[in-house]
């Protein structure tokens, strides 16, 4: 690598040879106003807004800075009067094309015009070229090209139809420097989706995630549908992404396993009278979560799917449980997660909010507390379950509003209360995968599909499995604090298993009386864990005590008397037949 | 010199192979006779009942009795020996377990009259005529014996000191028996006289086993020839050496045929047959019920399979009377 | 006539983790059921040795029911297979000795089917009581 020295406005610095010289002066910060440069694309020089002044042994010449290799001992001047007087001669030009863009206005205001004297053109586009180089060069879509010469020339697609090249990654609407190309449908497609999953094809899963890394989301990624943009790999200096990175299967061995799988939200949709999916302006809980998240898409806001404000806002309890049709359980954590949204979405929106409730249940430290600060916040709670959300109006104030029809059980009476929006405190369900991990483990799920602990009292992070242990809603619903300290407790069985280094046997193991043993070798492919092997020597077949886990499968085979159970013999057994019969 | 301890041997509902069997003993039954005086042998002396019923009781020092307890008249008999003897041994595996002829339990007294003198296309004379227990032809009174619907083992009528297991008990352990008992090293009260282990433990077969028997076929002796070095049972035949004791010296391993499980069970199994069976079935590779069934088609008779020569020592000792499944 | 009715007396094996669960299961959800079927718990229908079965029959049981986990579900992953060979093997010399079908039985009854265990005690003893009484010995 080899330096040189450059002079920009008076100030010296050293850079790359052959580097571009807007990137020099850049970094020295000198400002050089450019249009159709991009720094992930490679330079094209065609706007020539970029124009300097450079003098090198003794040649004085006006270049485009950003496609100009700087060599040694050059000296430039980005600011001479030829330099401005260029500049705005190129700008009325564009200005004669392009004479509403806001950017081209302001740097117009910049040189000083004020009435371009070519007049001011209707066009948008000033044929820098950024998108067609971006949607090729670093896309690979090649979606985009340039059509007919001259004054006519344009950028399009093939036809001037929508093209199938393009992948809709809105790279083009991204470097246009004019606002020329825009992706009509976005704004709504983000409000109408409220998507919970990642917004860019590279992306940090959650603000809180460990390990604090982006992770590239293999289907939305550009480079692995056009195996070209790589932009990520270009403007990361640390170098850390590689797409060549492929999917490992690991085997990890361990000792201890604990099985924190955690659960699902209620599908809104199994409780159709509340119209999700039917009126836009019924939304989950999660999705005012994702709402009033700061760093969401409405960046802290509540709004209604057009934008505006809700007015009013209805919460609605127990969608999804204590409810013979979908779950019967309480999900335990909705009344307390409603009283929050409830207390943000005034806060955000100053909305009238109203909680429709069948019980409160506000145990737990603080939480009642919580539930009467609300109370006094003005938030309005009705006793009752929701019959129906629609949007029949029938009276004018419900015109246009999504109608809650309720029995107010404590004032004895049906009321019809309209909102702007209306928001469901889905339950908590068991993943619909539980069934498979249940198996994977050899543990045991409840009817609703939580995992089952050993004993509710004595054992309640343990499995019926040996070194499996439960954490979290994956045994049944609960809310963080309960979570966090189940996930200790888990933790604390693990760890202890660990340090003792040794592993208690079960009590009821089998044992093989050698004496009686014929070798007939029925037992050996009988036991699952491989405790019994046909010693050549002895001629009759050992049992290894440490990996019996005591199922008696061998016992109930043997037919000499040989293999025998600890605390279920034959005999205790036949004896305990006999009681159970005795008149 | 001291009188000769005395010895009878009787015989109940039997074949008759286990009295064959004493003569088996050969040049060791001249032995026999030295020691002992022989008081009762239906086979080879004449004796009259009255003359035992004539002895003070307890006077005798052993009995062999074999054959399954199935008429009026043998119960009697073994009554009156036990009252005699001072060791009452049951000999053979139709005194020990029920034997072959208990397999009738799986019939009853009618259902057998019915074949046998009814049904049976050899039937001769009057089809349907029963013997009687008491009838009176040409004026002279007759009695038979009475007919019970049930085989019993002997235990199962009297008391029995030790059991001699086999069909028939191998000349080497009637030998030890009687050497044991003249020597008065006698083994505990019950004690089967033949070692407490399976037939697979000196079967000469056993070393031809692979590491994991799991059966996908089922094969009989009727349709399957079996090749005569391997496991029968890793072979896919019902063996019930597993579950039978040994001592016999595996005659029917050496003829090329399975064992049929005629020296009854070990120690402290309750049921010989359902132990088999629970064994054997372990050990079928199929999962689902179908695959099972459809291995299972190929054993037409399990109970004839499993219990040939136990059935009325096993739990249910017979099928349940009347019973119409 | 309450005290002359007959009221069979049922052996239930249950698998320590399923069924024998399940049954605890219908304790806590306070599921009543015929009071018919005292259990035997050992840890794996694997345990079940088919002499137990004719040992409860013998004894005067009017019915047997093994209880084990759903095929693939069992805690010692095969122990439920080897039942169910056993079972199958079991019927068919179970029906030599005249004993009916509906007199011994199988049920694969997971943790959380308590009902289940409800509903299978109630029907087997609706059906012994229409068979009436097993007689071991005649
Ligand atoms: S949105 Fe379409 S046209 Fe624009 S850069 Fe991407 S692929 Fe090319
Ligand atoms: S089944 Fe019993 S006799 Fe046979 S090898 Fe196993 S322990 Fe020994
Ligand atoms: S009891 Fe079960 S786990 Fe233990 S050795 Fe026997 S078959 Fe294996
Ligand atoms: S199963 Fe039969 S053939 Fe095989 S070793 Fe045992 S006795 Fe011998
Ligand atoms: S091999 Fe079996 S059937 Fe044959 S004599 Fe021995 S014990 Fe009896
Ligand atoms: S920015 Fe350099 S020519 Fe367009
Ligand atoms: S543990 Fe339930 S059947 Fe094996």
């Amino acid at each position: 690598m080899k330096l040189v020295k450059v002079t920009i406005d008076g100030i010296r610095t050293e850079a790359e040879d052959r580097t571009p010289l807007v990137q020099v002066a850049q970094k020295i910060g000198v400002k050089i106003p450019t249009l159709c440069h991009h720094p992930l694309v490679e330079p094209y020089g065609v706007c020539r807004i970029c124009t300097v002044e450079v003098h090198m042994r003794g040649r004085v010449r006006l270049v485009t800075a950003c496609n100009y290799p700087v060599t040694d001992g050059i000296e430039v001047f980005t600011q001479t009067d030829r330099v401005r007087r260029t500049r705005k001669l190129i700008l009325e030009w564009l200005l004669a094309r392009c004479g509403h863009v806001p950017l081209l206005n302001t740097l117009a205001a910049e040189y000083g015009i004020t009435e371009p004297r070519f007049g001011r053109g209707d066009d948008t586009c000033i044929l820098c070229g950024l998108c067609v180089r971006v949607c090729s060069d670093v896309v690979g879509a090649h979606a985009l090209g340039f059509f007919n010469r001259g004054t006519t020339r344009y950028v399009g697609t093939p036809y001037d139809e929508p093209s199938d090249r393009c992948i809709a990654c809105g790279a083009c609407v991204e470097v246009c420097p004019t606002g020329c190309i825009t992706m009509d449908d976005e704004v709504e497609q983000i409000r109408g989706e409220l998507p919970l999953g990642p917004m860019t094809a590279i992306y940090i899963p959650t603000m809180q995630a460990v390990p604090h890394q982006p992770v590239i989301d293999y289907d939305s990624c550009i480079h692995f549908k056009t195996d070209a943009c790589r932009v990520c790999a270009a403007v990361c200096e640390a170098k850390a992404i590689d797409h060549g990175q492929q999917d490992r299967r690991e085997e990890i061995q361990v000792g201890s396993i604990i099985v924190a799988t955690g659960f699902q939200p209620v599908d809104p949709q199994k409780v159709p009278q509340y119209g999700f999916g039917r009126y836009p302006n019924v939304v989950t809980a999660l999705q005012v979560e994702h709402m009033v998240n700061a760093s969401g898409p409405t960046n802290g806001q509540v709004l209604l799917k057009d934008g505006s404000r809700p007015q009013s806002v209805g919460i609605i309890h127990c969608v999804g449980s204590r409810d013979k049709n979908t779950h019967e359980y309480c999900s335990r954590v909705c009344c307390m997660y409603s009283l929050k949204l409830a207390h943000l979405v005034h806060e955000r929106s100053g909305a009238k909010v109203y909680n429709f409730y069948i019980d409160m249940r506000s145990a737990g430290k603080g939480y009642e507390e919580f539930y009467n600060h609300l109370l006094e916040e003005g938030c309005e709670f009705i006793r009752g379950r929701v019959a129906e959300v629609s949007d029949w109006a029938v009276t004018p104030a419900e015109q246009g509003k999504l109608v809650i029809r309720v029995e107010d059980t404590l004032a004895g009476l049906v009321r019809r209360i309209p909102v702007d929006m209306v928001v469901l405190s889905t339950g908590l369900e068991a993943r619909e995968d539980a069934d498979e991990v249940r198996r994977l483990f050899n543990m045991s799920c409840s009817s609703e599909g939580w995992f089952l602990e050993r004993h509710p009292k004595l054992a309640p992070v343990s499995t019926f499995t040996d070194g499996v242990f439960i954490a979290g809603c994956a045994q049944g619903p609960k809310d963080i604090p309960d979570t966090v300290a189940q996930a200790g407790a888990a933790a604390a069985e693990a760890l202890a298993l660990i340090d003792t280094g040794q592993v208690e046997l079960e009590a009821y193991t089998a044992w093989i009386d050698e004496e009686r043993c014929s070798g007939c070798q029925i037992c050996v492919p009988l036991c699952p864990f491989s405790a019994i092997e046909f010693s050549r020597e002895k001629k009759v077949s050992t049992l290894n005590e440490a990996l019996c886990k005591g199922c008696g499968t061998c016992v109930a085979a043997c037919p000499s008397h040989a293999a025998q159970q600890h605390h279920f013999t034959d005999a205790q057994i036949m004896t305990e037949i006999e009681g159970v019969l005795v008149r | 010199m001291a009188e000769k301890p005395k010895v009878a041997f009787y015989w109940c509902a039997s074949c008759g192979g286990c009295e064959e069997a004493v003569v088996d003993l050969e040049e060791q039954i001249l032995k026999v006779v030295d020691a002992v005086d022989i008081v009762l042998w239906p086979v080879a002396l004449d004796f009259k009942r009255r003359d035992i019923e004539a002895m003070p009781d307890q006077s005798i020092a052993v009995a062999f009795i074999n054959g399954g307890i199935r008429m009026s008249e043998q119960e009697e008999w073994v009554h009156m020996l036990r009252k005699k003897a001072r060791i009452v041994v049951a000999f053979g595996a139709c005194a020990h377990l029920g034997g072959i002829p208990g397999l009738a339990n799986l019939a009853d007294r009618r259902r057998i009259f019915d074949t046998v003198y009814r049904e049976v296309p050899t039937q001769e004379g009057q089809p349907g005529t029963f013997p009687q227990e008491s009838s009176e032809p040409d004026g002279n009174r007759l009695a038979l014996p009475a007919f019970w619907d049930e085989v019993k083992a002997l235990d199962q009528v009297i008391d029995v000191d030790y059991y001699l297991p086999g069909c028939a008990p191998p000349p080497k352990l009637i030998w030890g028996a009687i050497e044991a008992i003249l020597t008065g090293a006698l083994p505990p009260k019950g004690a089967v006289l033949s070692p407490n282990k399976a037939c697979c433990d000196d079967c000469p077969r056993k070393d031809s086993k692979p590491d994991k028997i799991e059966l996908t076929e089922i094969k009989r002796p009727a349709t399957h020839v079996a090749d005569p070095d391997l496991c029968f049972l890793a072979q896919g035949f019902v063996c019930l050496g597993p579950a039978t004791r040994s001592g016999c010296g595996n005659p029917c391993i050496e003829g090329n045929m399975p064992c049929r499980g005629c020296m009854g069970p070990m120690d402290d199994v309750f049921d010989q047959g359902a132990k088999f069976l629970s064994a054997f079935a372990s050990i079928l590779a199929p999962k689902t019920e179908a695959e099972i069934d459809r291995l299972l088609d190929q054993i037409p008779d399990p109970v004839g399979t499993f219990y040939r020569f136990s059935l009325p020592k096993s739990l249910l000792h017979r099928r349940r009377p009347g019973a119409t499944v | 006539m309450a005290t002359t009715a007959f009221e069979p007396r049922i052996v239930a094996f249950f698998c320590n983790w399923c069924t024998y669960t399940a049954s605890d299961l219908a304790g806590t959800a306070r599921l009543a059921y015929e009071p018919t079927a005292p259990v035997i718990r050992v840890m794996c229908s694997g345990r079940v040795d088919p002499q137990f079965v004719l040992k409860a029959l013998q004894e005067g049981a009017d019915g047997v029911l093994i209880g084990g986990c759903h095929p693939g579900d069992c805690h010692y992953q095969e122990g439920n297979y080897k039942t169910l060979r056993r079972f199958r093997l079991l019927k068919r010399i179970l029906s030599q000795f005249g004993v009916e079908d509906e007199r011994v039985r199988l049920e694969w009854i997971s943790a959380s089917e308590g009902d289940r265990v409800q509903h299978v005690i109630n029907e087997m003893t609706d059906q012994l009581r229409k068979l009436g009484p097993w007689h071991a010995r005649s």
